[in-house]
């Protein structure tokens, strides 16, 4: 794709953050009070201008449909918004999505949810993109040429943020009233943010979603090489080229969730060199195929699709990152008192090595 | 020829010597290659003549007891902001002479040097910044195509990769020598840029004028290249190095060839760039197999026969208005490395309204292929290769932030080993035997004393890369390379701004 005019001026946000994830292997459904009774224990690591969720299985009556999230500041945006969604997609339910009135909360945009399933052969355009590319095509085409916000667009499972502490956005979405057998929770502190509901965590594509503690040094070059493959970057944050990076390394050129985190965070060249001679041929390659999408900078990220949730340090761990088990149930988090607090008995607690992805997988 | 009357009289260098501190030791005489300083029998004592002088240095840098002072001529024209001193001499001396005013080394002339108008940035707080002392801070970099996505075949024994790999050009730091041919300067420093290319894992490149066959031995930090004048190519020269380069263009003199005059063709040179002793070395200024685009994908592709697909082929060009789409041209006629030369680059020998008015600077060419490429979506096709005005670590950090895989110096090379740009290389007088087959104006260089300056820079440099780039959070090169949101602009125009592709500081 040809770099949209002025690329090069898109602000980028900076934050410090606290991350939360927990899964339980078993598909047994985990209620709303876990995850954000954990954020509320990391309420410091946010300064009350982000946070969010993302809940895995919380709709199981629609759970072949593509669960649209969509925010918006005045109806016509929204207006809009549906009128792209009823003419790309075959939409099945649309609701606004449960929120309650809360003090903390000021000024929320209007949000709602659309269940839709794509229209086989019959598509205004984008006719010879995969079902998965189309559904990309139509979020990107919605983010950038209407006032509303696509913010979530995976199947049988939702993100939930805004501008606010967790727990406030929380209350506001009604989130205790919601299971999943995935959560992910973030608390932002971003230093020079708009105050943009879109621009808090989770961000998500499809089914991914990602939750981030970090600042991403390389963003000006990973942002470009998405460019290359047709991502534009326009939420003024690193985490989306995160999101973005997954899609394509994973989905598209069919990498490992393992391979990929080789890719955000390889080994150091002198281990390289110490490999035997297939590796050492592979891992180069690796690195100077992918040297673009390297995540270079500190950060500690949780990324959960419909069937894992994997967290990842940077290459020197920069940033924060426990892990413990408890029975079915693994978590991932920038402190151990937040997991503590939601289950004081661990079976075991340890933290990742910088750079070594640890992933869950649910069972088949 | 003697100068003429006019032309002597305004000279350009002032020689002053302290009487009182001169014991007439006649160094000076010994060092000046062009004939400045002189015994006066009569007088029984050295004298000098400022009219010679090219502002070399070479004799004050070795008075014994500093007696001497090479200045600028103090006496002036008339001040007049059109007519310049040097527009008048160059009249006085083409109506003297009927001929092309020559020059050497890249062009002084004032045009803006973005390098100087470009920060870099600096974590702090939100984002620790990186102590190379303490951590990792990696320099390497491969050259040449890179496939576009992996295949890998997960093995017991961990990954394994299916994808058909290009041939690279590995280097332990993004810093190469430019090519600079054997004939223009001597064997002693080919000698020792091929020594230092070896110590610091980087790549010395051969220039023009073939490789002489006792540098065989250093192939795997070699570059050889093939040039319109085809000097020295031959079979095994092109199986010689680790990679091959097709030079189309210079940056100090885009449009026209070379001419390296007979008086430097001794029989060394002559051996290797396989022709006859003493005559004009010419090198057309287009290939005349290349007239189009297409003629370059045949010679690329004839070059990777003969040297069996085993190095990737480099295609140099200077940076002129259209280069970007030149670029993207020689990428998709086959070239694994592009290396672009930017107008301020370094030449032996180039006419001077040439080298002072033909070309762009490096900055702004480098930002528009690296940007067209992107846009083509070939970049990952091609490496590319900045040269032509690097004058420190910063800038190559600059180069790199801006799109670059890596940079090639010529005249920091040069200067390590002692050069002061007087800009005289095309008279194979130079008094630091560097641009000079004179035996004892050569032997002035020491390969391994010279290898041991270029070294030493080479290793300067990289601390300096690596204490820039863990300020700014950064442990890789890779995470550097077209990462322009490294950069700020300072004092520079919209345009300017949208064609690097940088906010302005204080965005």
């Amino acid at each position: 794709m040809k770099a949209p005019q002025r690329y090069f001026d898109f602000e980028k946000d900076i934050s410090g953050c606290g991350v939360f994830g927990v899964i339980d292997r078993k598909r047994n459904l985990i209620p709303g009070s876990m995850p954000i009774s954990a954020m509320c224990s990391m309420h410091d690591r946010g300064n009350g201008l982000g946070g969010g969720f993302a809940a895995y299985g919380i709709y199981p009556h629609h759970a072949d449909k593509y669960a649209f999230h969509i925010m918006a500041d005045d109806q016509a945006s929204l207006d809009a918004a549906e009128t792209i969604l009823k003419d790309h997609f075959n939409v099945h339910a649309a609701q606004p999505i449960p929120t309650r009135k809360v003090m903390a909360i000021k000024n929320p945009p209007i949000v709602w949810r659309y269940f839709v399933t794509t229209t086989g052969k019959r598509r205004p355009r984008w006719k010879e993109l995969s079902e998965e590319d189309y559904v990309v095509a139509v979020v990107m085409f919605i983010n950038k040429h209407t006032g509303a916000f696509v913010f979530s667009s995976g199947k049988n499972m939702g993100a939930f943020k805004g501008v606010g502490f967790p727990e406030d956005i929380a209350d506001f979405f009604r989130l205790d009233e919601y299971s999943a057998y995935i959560w992910t929770g973030h608390n932002r502190f971003p230093t020079n943010t708009p105050g943009w509901w879109g621009g808090a965590h989770p961000f998500t594509i499809l089914d991914w979603s990602i939750v981030h503690n970090g600042e991403i040094s390389s963003y000006g070059i990973n942002m470009r090489y998405l460019c290359e493959h047709d991502y534009e970057c326009t939420l003024m944050t690193d985490t989306e080229v995160v999101a973005y990076l997954l899609d394509l390394l994973i989905r598209k050129h069919g990498l490992t969730k393992r391979e990929a985190s080789w890719v955000f965070a390889p080994p150091f060249w002198d281990e390289i060199d110490r490999m035997p001679e297939e590796q050492k041929r592979a891992f180069t390659a690796l690195r100077m195929t992918y040297g673009s999408a390297l995540l270079n900078g500190p950060f500690a990220i949780l990324v959960a699709d419909s069937n894992s949730l994997m967290g990842l340090n940077d290459r020197i761990k920069l940033r924060p990152l426990v892990a413990a088990e408890a029975g079915d149930m693994t978590f991932m988090s920038s402190e151990e008192s937040s997991i503590r607090v939601v289950c004081p008995q661990l079976d075991k607690v340890f933290a990742p090595k910088a750079g070594e992805p640890f992933i869950v997988e649910v069972e088949a | 020829m003697a100068p003429a009357l006019i032309d002597k009289s305004f000279h350009d260098f002032f020689v002053k010597r302290d009487r009182e501190a001169c014991t007439n030791c006649k160094a000076c005489i010994k060092q000046c290659s062009y004939g400045v300083h002189f015994w006066d029998e009569e007088a029984k004592r050295v004298r000098h003549d400022s009219v010679k002088c090219v502002g070399c240095r070479r004799c004050e840098a070795y008075c014994p007891e500093q007696a001497l002072l090479i200045q600028e001529k103090p006496s002036q024209f008339r001040p007049n902001h059109l007519w310049r001193p040097v527009f008048i001499k160059n009249i006085y001396k083409q109506a003297a002479t009927g001929g092309v005013l020559l020059a050497g080394m890249g062009s002084p002339v004032d045009i803006p040097i973005y390098f100087d108008r470009l920060l870099l940035d600096a974590s702090q707080v939100t984002n620790p910044s990186i102590d190379p002392l303490r951590e990792p801070m990696e320099l390497r970099t491969y050259l040449g195509e890179k496939p576009d996505r992996l295949e890998f075949v997960r093995t017991p024994e961990g990954l394994s990769v299916k994808t058909p790999l290009a041939p690279q050009l590995p280097l332990d730091v993004p810093i190469m020598f430019a090519a600079m041919s054997f004939g223009a300067i001597n064997f002693n420093l080919h000698e020792a840029m091929a020594m230092a290319a070896e110590e610091t894992g980087t790549m010395y490149n051969t220039g023009e004028g073939g490789l002489h066959a006792s540098l065989y031995k250093y192939g795997k930090n070699t570059i050889v290249q093939v040039a319109s004048g085809r000097f020295g190519v031959h079979k095994d020269y092109l199986k010689a190095g680790a990679g091959i380069e097709i030079k189309i263009g210079q940056g100090a003199k885009p449009g026209i060839g070379g001419h390296l005059p007979g008086e430097k063709i001794n029989e060394q040179v002559s051996e290797t760039r396989m022709i006859p002793l003493g005559s004009d070395a010419i090198s057309p200024a287009p290939h005349h197999d290349i007239y189009s685009i297409e003629d370059l994908h045949q010679l690329i592709y004839a070059l990777k026969e003969a040297s069996e697909y085993k190095v990737p082929v480099s295609v140099k060009i200077a940076a002129v208005h259209n280069v970007a789409a030149i670029a993207s041209g020689v990428v998709r006629a086959g070239a694994d490395i592009v290396t672009v030369d930017g107008m301020r680059g370094g030449t032996g020998a180039a006419p001077a309204m040439i080298r002072d008015n033909v070309g762009i600077p490096i900055e702004l060419a480098l930002a528009a292929i690296d940007q067209r490429l992107r846009d083509e979506g070939i970049r990952h096709q091609a490496s590319i290769v900045a040269a032509g005005g690097i004058r420190c670590s910063a800038d190559a950090v600059k180069a790199i932030a801006l799109g670059a895989d890596a940079v090639a110096i010529g005249t920091a090379a040069l200067l390590a080993v002692g050069c002061t740009l007087c800009g005289r290389c095309y008279t194979g007088k130079c008094p630091w035997g560097i641009a000079t087959n004179a035996p004892e104006l050569a032997k002035r260089q020491n390969p391994k004393t010279a290898a041991k300056k270029l070294v030493n820079l080479i290793h300067a440099w990289s601390h300096e890369i690596q204490e820039m780039l863990g300020g700014m959070g950064l442990n890789s090169i890779e995470s550097l390379r077209g990462n322009r949101d490294k950069l700020r602009a300072v004092g520079l125009s919209s345009m300017e701004m949208e064609i690097l592709g940088v906010k302005h500081a204080g965005r």
